[in-house]
């Protein structure tokens, strides 16, 4: 690259002033810090793969050996995973949907750049910003059975004796709708800078031809926005299939096993169970799920990146 | 769309009503609750009209909380603390890694660099039980588990990727030339490097940072796993005091309030940047 080029002028252009790093070096030694970072996590990564393959208990560490593919085989045969694996992938699809629709929603509410408008999106950024973990502990208050405001504003509607998290019934509705009032916003933000960013030629000859809006909807604007939406979705499905933060402290996965994800399950298999094999064995399945959903995500958002950038 | 008729607009007014109400509300009721005593809380019908009071977080600077039990002691003060040092550490640390890695992955195309970059991308969105469990055991096998300099390390996985890719996205945005002329001009890289290219990117710099720091500070499972009680971020500590202080509910608003002002106020300070840094640098505000 011109890099090169650069150098090699540099080092006949000048007098050396003091000894420096060759430049074929140079990258190297800058990104060497990072590339320990990143050896600092494949090896914990690498060891979770080999204890997935072994019987390893904490609490007796003496039966620890490999047993090949038997802790996944097991999965096979366990209630226990199949409930996981539904609950996992219904929490996901109904966040993402939910959190899909109502963002597009209110970014075409908000798309005009008005101020009252950049106010009101600036105010919705704030659930996003609270901790989920602390998100959970607001509604969790709200939803208290004894003083809660929402419990008390829904026996106003007649229905008395709500439970929110605490029922088997409405747990997974009440952990999806702190899930909703976290991550809407992400979903929002993204598509109102994708709306904003749109050409306006399209939607002006449009307006002249007197196209109806509805045409103009599903022909123009979702086509054009696909890249934003698919990114955005994406991104939220990768977080949603792992989310542990808001179901934790809201439930630890109960009541019973109601809202045992992936990540709740394998931390329990870990802490409470110590069986450190089937926790490992656990994750490397929700591995394999996000690293396919990620590798079709980072193409997507490079595709986005490069619009941003003007260039790769 | 710009000349809607009467029924559209209140269509839209409504609905920009009905979305404030639900994503405004939890703040300010918690916001409310804060101030309020327990009696006061546990009254039904709720009132918005009520006497405020300090006490709720006077109890919580002193960390005595007084209870028909007896005193508990609450470090909630300690986790406050711990929150500020270990996210500014993080992001620090992750800042002097990050920044001349982007800067070196800007400028020069080569094979690791991508490689370091799409993996540290990829570990973004894998699932952090999967590093955070095996690294537990080492840590207790190295002398790190439950020492700043250990959670701190583990929160590069969050503040490195982000700083990494928005902070490459600036120096790309720079052109070579002007360090190119500076270096002509017998200025080594250096040079070159601390006096043109941070500086010119130093926006982006700053915000990736600023966006570290809130990532960090809102998380949980990290410190969950590898901190305890004396280390432990508002987000662990503010579930543990849940625990321990039972039917305190003044209190726990007052915590939440605590938890979340810090990050809501840099939010607002940083919203420029914030889709970007949301999006990881792959769409702009």
């Amino acid at each position: 690259m011109s890099m090169a080029q650069l150098l090699q002028t540099d080092t006949t252009a000048r007098p050396k002033p003091r000894p420096r790093p060759r430049g074929r070096w140079l990258p190297y030694l800058l990104s060497l810090p990072a590339l320990l970072v990143c050896i600092a996590i494949l090896v914990p990564f690498v060891t979770a793969a080999v204890y997935s393959l072994q019987r390893y208990r904490l609490n007796l560490p003496y039966l620890r050996g490999f047993i090949g593919v038997d802790n996944y085989i097991d999965f096979l045969t366990d209630p226990a995973f199949w409930n996981t694996l539904k609950i996992s992938l219904v929490y996901t699809a109904v966040t993402v949907i939910a959190e899909l629709l109502l963002g597009l929603g209110i970014a075409l509410l908000l798309r005009r750049p008005t101020r009252f408008h950049n106010a009101v999106s600036i105010m919705l950024l704030l659930p996003l910003m609270t901790a989920p973990a602390i998100a959970a502990l607001m509604w969790k208050l709200m939803t208290n059975p004894g003083f809660g405001i929402l419990s008390y504003l829904v026996s106003l509607l007649g229905v008395h004796d709500f439970k929110w998290a605490s029922d088997p019934s409405t747990a997974l509705f009440t952990v999806v709708l702190v899930d909703v009032w976290v991550y809407t916003p992400f979903i929002m933000i993204l598509l109102l800078a994708g709306l904003r960013s749109l050409p306006r030629q399209p939607f002006e000859a449009a307006a002249l031809d007197g196209v109806p809006a509805s045409f103009v909807f599903f022909r123009i604007t979702l086509p054009m926005l696909a890249p934003y939406i698919i990114t955005a979705s994406l991104f939220r499905l990768l977080d949603s299939i792992q989310q542990f933060d808001i179901i934790y402290a809201m439930t630890q996965g109960g009541p019973g096993d109601r809202l045992m994800v992936f990540q709740v399950q394998a931390y329990l298999e870990f802490f409470q169970y110590t069986n450190v094999g089937r926790s490992a064995a656990l994750l490397m399945i929700l591995w394999l799920i996000t690293n396919i959903l990620s590798n079709i995500f980072i193409k997507n958002w490079l595709r986005l990146r490069e619009r941003a950038h003007g260039h790769a | 769309m710009e000349h809607s008729s009467l029924a559209g607009r209140i269509f839209r007014g409504v609905a920009l009503t009905l979305v404030l109400v639900f994503f405004m509300f939890p703040i300010v009721w918690i916001f409310l609750m804060s101030f309020q005593s327990n009696e006061q809380i546990l009254r039904i019908p709720p009132s918005i009209l009520f006497e405020p009071t300090l006490s709720n977080y006077q109890a919580l600077i002193s960390g005595q909380l007084r209870t028909t039990a007896g005193n508990i002691d609450i470090p909630f003060m300690r986790n406050l603390m711990n929150s500020f040092v270990l996210s500014s550490a993080a992001v620090l640390l992750a800042l002097l890694l990050g920044v001349p890695a982007a800067y070196a992955f800007a400028r020069f195309k080569f094979k690791l660099g991508e490689t370091i970059a799409f993996t540290l991308l990829s570990f973004r969105f894998a699932p952090p039980l999967l590093v955070l469990l095996p690294l537990s055991l080492y840590y207790q096998q190295l002398g790190l588990s439950d020492t700043y300099f250990g959670i701190v390390w583990v929160y590069q996985l969050i503040a490195l990727p982000l700083i990494l890719w928005i902070v490459r996205g600036y120096f790309e945005d720079i052109s070579p030339d002007i360090e190119h002329a500076y270096r002509l001009a017998g200025h080594s890289w250096r040079e070159a490097f601390t006096r043109i290219a941070v500086p010119l990117a130093g926006p982006g710099i700053a915000a990736a940072g600023l966006l570290s720091f809130i990532f960090c500070w809102n998380n949980f499972v990290f410190a969950l796993i590898l901190a305890s009680a004396d280390k432990q971020p508002v987000t662990v500590g503010a579930l543990a005091f849940v625990t321990a202080s039972g039917i305190q509910y003044g209190q726990i608003a007052a915590a939440i309030v605590l938890s979340v002002t810090p990050t809501l106020l840099l939010a607002l300070y940083a919203q420029r940047y914030l889709v970007e840094g949301l999006s990881l640098g792959a769409v702009k505000g």
